[in-house]
């Protein structure tokens, strides 16, 4: 069976927006998430604590209270709506790139977790050895650090994309049913479910759980892979 | 130019209590070894002049250039120095030969070669080997070629050879005593093990409870300071000697040192060739006048300077003078009683046996 006969269009339109949404958050993610883990690993801060709680919040916090709060601040006098007026470019609500930010907070603990794990197993000893060799903070960095952190820096994507995909109380509450902007696979689900199209909407599931599926057990190989290093650290 | 390095740290444990509190000027020559039981602070100091720990009271000069003084601070990898530690710091995502390049490529303009570091320590045949793959003492070598490759002005070594089984450790120890003989960069080490520091260390520095005791001449130290790893059956004395002459007939060498003449075993040393000795305590005995009848090759007659009692009561040990040279001897109390024995008098020390240790 063929996929354009397996999905409808509107389908594969809802699965090509997922995986764009899941891949631009995790790119996103990397970039931020790597200082942030690093900060979390060796700064003695007082404010480490109260950040890392804050940073781990969306892995307790119900999707839609987080979506709720997101919708006010992207609203018309919210500060992220305000910002974006005195830009001078569209809302954020209801649009793809507030999707983008949304994901952002609500995968953020997914790729901080994995990466920060790695950094701590890592330890201070090669980055200590590479200053003793003249290697400065950024080479340090570059040439040490994320290279024994490779296992983790994979963990991190893969679970980041993995849960981008699955977002859905956050979608709905920030993103509405917008197709081919905020249409993604699990509101496009349950319209079909709501729809009582229940053909379509066992392809959809189907092809979740097959994804998920196959997420999980690259990680179980990673994690073989990488022996001490933990991939899942909550 | 000042011709020393000057080192004075004030690092506070808590209010009361201090993990380092020194003031220190060591030779910019030779070996120094840093001396102490654990917990004496001596990482914590090497660490201090690495750049790796920061004293928040301190300051450091080497020879003329100043790594700290007030807020200025020298961040370490602008130190010219290189560091050696305790256990193994290879990267364990490189091979041997990208872990010394990783050294090559960083390394001032004017060091050693590869080919020349590899054949120092014998690392041809381990070049393509994962640190996973190496033996402890191999893993070492390594590093001590990697901290060479980067051309230091000062080589730091922490405990090299402490995680390493006693096989291992003879295994290296060569390559170490050459390295401090034909090296003329100043190397500190630091150890805990006399055996270690009298092979290699011209200097010592005698540590204890975040504090130095005392530092001076290897040979002065040991003389003074009685020193001893773990057990007091280390404690010794060194010689240096050499080699005047060898009889072929009985496979002996008459060694010369400050103070009289020596017969030990013939090794293939070649005449004038100089020998550093360590003669424990507990291998001399003493006589009141010359035996004739004695089995003892060396008797050496000396003069008693100082007698002082071992902790346990039964044991008192001996300073002697040669010449110039000093040794130490231990005795029972009860001998010491029976022969007499006083500051000042002339006696025979029978050296039981000689260790030439490099």
């Amino acid at each position: 069976m063929s996929t354009a006969a397996f999905l409808d269009a509107a389908d594969l339109n809802a699965l090509w927006l997922t995986i764009k949404l899941a891949g631009v958050v995790v790119a996103l993610l990397l970039v931020i998430s790597t200082p942030l883990a690093w900060w979390l690993c060796r700064s003695r801060s007082r404010w480490r604590r109260p950040v890392a709680a804050v940073i781990t919040l969306p892995l307790v916090l119900p999707p839609t209270v987080l979506g709720f709060y997101l919708l006010l601040a992207m609203g018309p006098t919210g500060p992220l709506g305000r910002l974006t007026t005195a830009l001078g470019v569209d809302s954020l609500a209801f649009s793809f790139s507030g999707l983008v930010v949304g994901s952002l907070f609500y995968s953020l603990p997914f790729v901080v977790q994995p990466l920060q794990n790695a950094m701590e197993a890592v330890g201070q000893r090669p980055l200590e050895v590479a200053a003793t060799l003249r290697a400065g903070p950024i080479d340090r960095f570059f040439t040490v650090l994320l290279p024994l952190c490779r296992s983790g820096l994979i963990s991190a994507a893969v679970l980041g994309f993995a849960h981008t995909l699955g977002e859905f109380g956050v979608v709905l509450m920030i993103g509405g049913n917008i197709p081919g902007e905020t249409q993604v696979l699990s509101v496009q689900l349950y319209e079909h479910v709501e729809a009582l199209d229940y053909d379509r909407a066992h392809r959809l599931a189907a092809l979740m759980l097959l994804i998920s599926f196959a997420t999980m057990l690259l990680l179980q190989w990673l994690r073989r892979d990488g022996r001490s290093q933990k991939v899942l650290g909550f | 130019m000042s011709e020393h390095i000057h080192a004075r740290f004030c690092l506070p444990f808590s209010k009361s209590d201090f993990q380092l509190d020194v003031d220190l000027r060591l030779p910019r020559q030779g070996v120094t070894a840093i001396f102490g039981p654990s917990g004496s602070g001596k990482t914590t100091l090497l660490r201090c002049i690495a750049g790796l720990q920061h004293s928040p009271v301190g300051e450091l000069y080497f020879g003329g250039d100043c790594w700290q003084r007030g807020r200025h601070r020298v961040p370490c990898h602008r130190r010219p120095i290189a560091y050696v530690f305790q256990e193994a710091s290879l990267f364990p995502h490189l091979n041997v030969a990208q872990n010394l390049r990783y050294a090559l490529r960083r390394a001032a303009a004017d060091g050693p070669s590869l080919a020349e570091v590899c054949e120092l320590l014998a690392l041809d045949a381990l070049m393509e080997r994962r640190p996973d793959r190496l033996s402890g003492g191999e893993r070492q070598r390594v590093a001590i070629a990697r901290a060479l490759l980067i051309a230091p002005r000062l080589l730091l070594m922490d405990e090299p050879l402490s995680g390493l089984d006693p096989a291992r450790k003879a295994e290296i120890l060569p390559f170490l005593e050459q390295l401090c003989r034909q090296s003329n960069i100043p190397i500190l080490y630091v150890s805990h093990s006399v055996d270690e520091v009298c092979r290699l260390a011209d200097h010592l520095v005698v540590m204890n409870d975040g504090r130095v005791i005392d530092q001076g001449p290897l040979e002065k130290m040991l003389i003074d300071r009685h020193l001893s790893s773990d057990s007091d059956s280390d404690v010794s004395a060194l010689l240096r000697a050499e080699v005047e002459e060898i009889d072929t007939q009985w496979q002996l060498a008459r060694l010369a040192f400050d103070g009289g003449h020596l017969w030990v075993r013939s090794n293939g040393e070649s005449i004038g060739s100089e020998l550093r000795l360590r003669i424990r305590a507990q291998d001399i005995s003493i006589t009141l006048s010359a035996p004739s009848d004695s089995s003892i090759l060396n008797i050496l007659p000396s003069s008693i300077v100082a007698i002082s009692d071992e902790p346990g009561g039964a044991m008192q040990l001996l300073q002697l003078a040669i010449g110039n040279s000093q040794l130490l001897a231990r005795l029972t109390r009860r001998s010491v009683h029976q022969l007499g024995l006083r500051v000042g008098m002339p006696v025979y020390a029978q050296l039981k046996s000689v260790a030439i240790i490099r």
